[in-house]
């Protein structure tokens, strides 16, 4: 028998009786809509955990000074004094993967202006850093490297210090505040970036020339910190080994030693984070998969009713000439057509609740294209697994029996 | 000289029901030839329905032969009876077995669906023809519950005609209808029969419908009681003419 007169058939079975055909159906398409919705949610909130960590810059790279051996004794690597101004040439020399490279140092002081007073912490950076972490100045201007090699007395002010400082509303812009004992000139504000991941305020800085920081507070000429980015997410494992090569030589490590700093990146973050929601996603996948499952054990009960039930149909097709085979694909293809079509049902009925969910609760979700393929699949798959049974009892009727049963 | 249709030699079939051996056919010997009307008859346990089932290709015989147009059935598989069923018989049954909720048009086209020969379009055209023959040419549309049961009986002989069978096999084919519609299609048949010149083989077992056949065959525990030929066969036709009308209430 040809294909096409095996779908006429198969169809003219099914629109013989269209709402059982249609409650068969509604187990596949609410399982298949279920997969695409919750993975959709599952990988929506993954993507913003990552979006969230990209706007802290995840092509970011952190050189530490590392903990050493002194002597048998192991000491922490912040009482290491190794990162300085050559290593910051060396990195910018001819540099492949890394694109931009900023020194770092910190303080921990009293910010002032007039009698009000906010402790805070004041980093010192060179002006790449804004882009490395990905800040923006949102009144004001920037300092220049013209104000690194001078050791500017200017600082960039975060929100919460604002707040603190100037609690009427004044505009700090031009500003002169003191930290400790030294006046700043205020000449930008950040954006605000709210509190990170883990609860810290991002926005509780100031931001001067790293310059300046280290001679007129610290007085020190080692960096606690470089930071670094990539030039993409994609090579910042050899934009790691590209620097940890530049630092070891900068340094001048012979091969026997061990590095005296480490290089950190964020895609271990993000791999952490995304490994938590990756389960979440494999949850909801499992919780989705039986649901289609549930769906196909549907589809067979079905199939089985409507093979006794259409017994006297079968004796008289095999009577008219239909053979076993015949029959087998006959009952297999309506299986099939019944999943596929709940499958493609399904697929809309997914994305439409998904849109209903970002639309309703502002979840973000992201319909990602393998769970639509594999719930397809595996609706397919169940309409001939769970079809192929009861049609394989209707092809081996006994044509005269079938056509006396009662 | 006229082709044999129907070879059936000392055929016999046992039925095996846990320890007893029930001999259902105890050996039957006949030929219908082409162009024949036969009426198969006998009282219930005669084996009638047996030898309909071997004769429709349904059932094989335990021991014996039996030629559908010089194929011999006996060595044919499941599969190849299927073929066979499609290609030369055409099925009556006394409940019509049309598919519910399908058009007179297609329940007739059913069975050129199994037919890889036959396209889309001379299905259609076969269908339609068929519909006619059986003059229902006004009912291509109409599903079985739209239908007499007068009406619905002629749509599944149309069925039966459209793969242009060499037998018509019926079984009991009047038996759900009243007198003046068993006439019908009594009348129907012996048109068939006689201008068409299609070989009928008639299972009943009403004496009144026989008469219309040209021939009888009477069994009577498994084996062949009479075979005669019936000189003055009655025209369906002429009896429904002098059926006294019953409109009256």
């Amino acid at each position: 028998m040809s294909l096409i007169n095996l779908i006429r058939i198969a169809l003219k079975a099914l629109q013989r009786n269209k709402l059982r055909a249609l409650l068969t159906m509604l187990g596949i398409i609410i399982g298949v809509a279920s997969v695409i919705a919750m993975v959709a949610i599952g990988q929506g909130s993954k993507q913003s955990i990552h979006d969230q960590l990209s706007n802290m810059g995840t092509n970011m790279i952190t050189v530490q000074a590392a903990s050493n051996l002194n002597g048998g004794v192991k000491i922490a690597g912040s009482s290491f004094q190794t990162l300085t101004i050559k290593d910051i040439v060396a990195l910018r020399a001819n540099p492949t993967y890394i694109t931009e490279v900023s020194p770092s140092v910190s303080a921990k002081g009293q910010a002032i202006n007039g009698a009000l007073n906010w402790p805070t912490t004041m980093a010192g950076v060179a002006p790449e850093y804004l882009d490395i972490r990905k800040l923006t100045v949102r009144d004001g201007i920037a300092f220049s490297d013209n104000d690194v090699l001078t050791s500017a007395k200017v600082c960039l002010i975060g929100q919460t210090v604002i707040d603190n400082l100037f609690p009427n509303g004044e505009n700090p812009i031009g500003k002169v505040i003191r930290f400790g004992n030294i006046p700043f000139q205020v000449i930008g504000v950040l954006s605000p970036k709210g509190f990170n991941a883990f609860g810290q305020d991002q926005d509780d800085i100031l931001i001067a020339p790293y310059t300046s920081v280290q001679k007129r507070i610290l007085a020190t000429i080692y960096y606690q910190n470089i930071y670094a980015s990539a030039a993409d997410e994609s090579v910042t494992d050899s934009a790691v080994s590209e620097m940890t090569r530049v630092l070891r030589a900068s340094h001048r490590l012979t091969k026997a030693e061990d590095n005296d700093f480490t290089v950190r990146t964020q895609q271990e973050l993000i791999a952490t984070l995304s490994s938590t929601s990756g389960l979440l996603t494999v949850l909801l996948t499992v919780i989705a998969g039986i649901s289609l499952v549930i769906g196909g054990i549907g589809i067979m009960n079905i199939m089985y009713v409507s093979v006794t039930e259409r017994t006297r149909e079968i004796g008289l097709r095999m009577s008219i000439g239909a053979r076993g085979k015949d029959i087998l694909l006959q009952f297999l293809m309506e299986a099939v057509i019944i999943s596929l079509t709940g499958g493609v049902i399904g697929v809309l009925l997914g994305f439409l609740s998904t849109w209903l969910v970002t639309l309703l609760l502002k979840w973000p979700t992201v319909v990602s294209n393998s769970s639509v393929l594999l719930s397809f699949v595996v609706c397919a798959l169940t309409g001939i697994f769970f079809g192929y049974y009861p049609a394989q009892k209707a092809s081996r009727l006994d044509p005269i029996e079938a056509l006396r049963y009662e | 000289m006229s082709k044999k249709i129907l070879e059936i030699r000392d055929l016999k079939r046992d039925f095996i029901m846990g320890s007893e051996t029930v001999h259902a056919l105890r050996g039957i010997t006949f030929d219908v030839e082409a162009g024949e009307f036969v009426t198969i008859m006998g009282s219930s346990g005669s084996g009638k329905t047996t030898l309909l089932n071997i004769l429709g290709c349904l059932d094989k015989p335990s021991i014996g032969d039996y030629f559908l147009d010089g194929v011999d059935v006996k060595s044919l598989s499941r599969d190849e009876l299927a073929q066979l069923r499609n290609h030369k018989i055409g099925f009556v049954f006394q409940s019509y077995n049309l598919l519910p909720r399908t058009t007179a048009l297609e329940n007739v086209e059913l069975p050129l669906l199994y037919n890889k020969e036959v396209s889309a379009v001379e299905r259609r055209e076969r269908a339609i023809h068929a519909l006619e023959s059986v003059k229902l040419a006004d009912r291509f549309d109409h599903t079985p519950s739209q239908l007499s049961g007068g009406q619905q009986q002629r749509v599944a002989i149309a069925r039966a005609l459209v793969n242009q069978p060499v037998m018509i096999l019926a079984d009991e084919a009047t038996g759900n209808l009243d007198s003046r519609t068993s006439y019908e299609i009594m009348a129907l048949m012996q048109e068939l029969n006689g201008h068409q010149g299609k070989t009928i083989v008639f299972v009943t077992h009403e004496p009144d419908i026989a008469s219309f056949s040209s021939r009888t065959i009477q069994l009577r525990d498994g084996r062949v009681q009479k075979d005669f030929q019936i000189a003055d066969k009655r025209s369906a036709v002429e009896v429904l003419k002098n059926l006294p009308h019953t409109d009256d209430y």
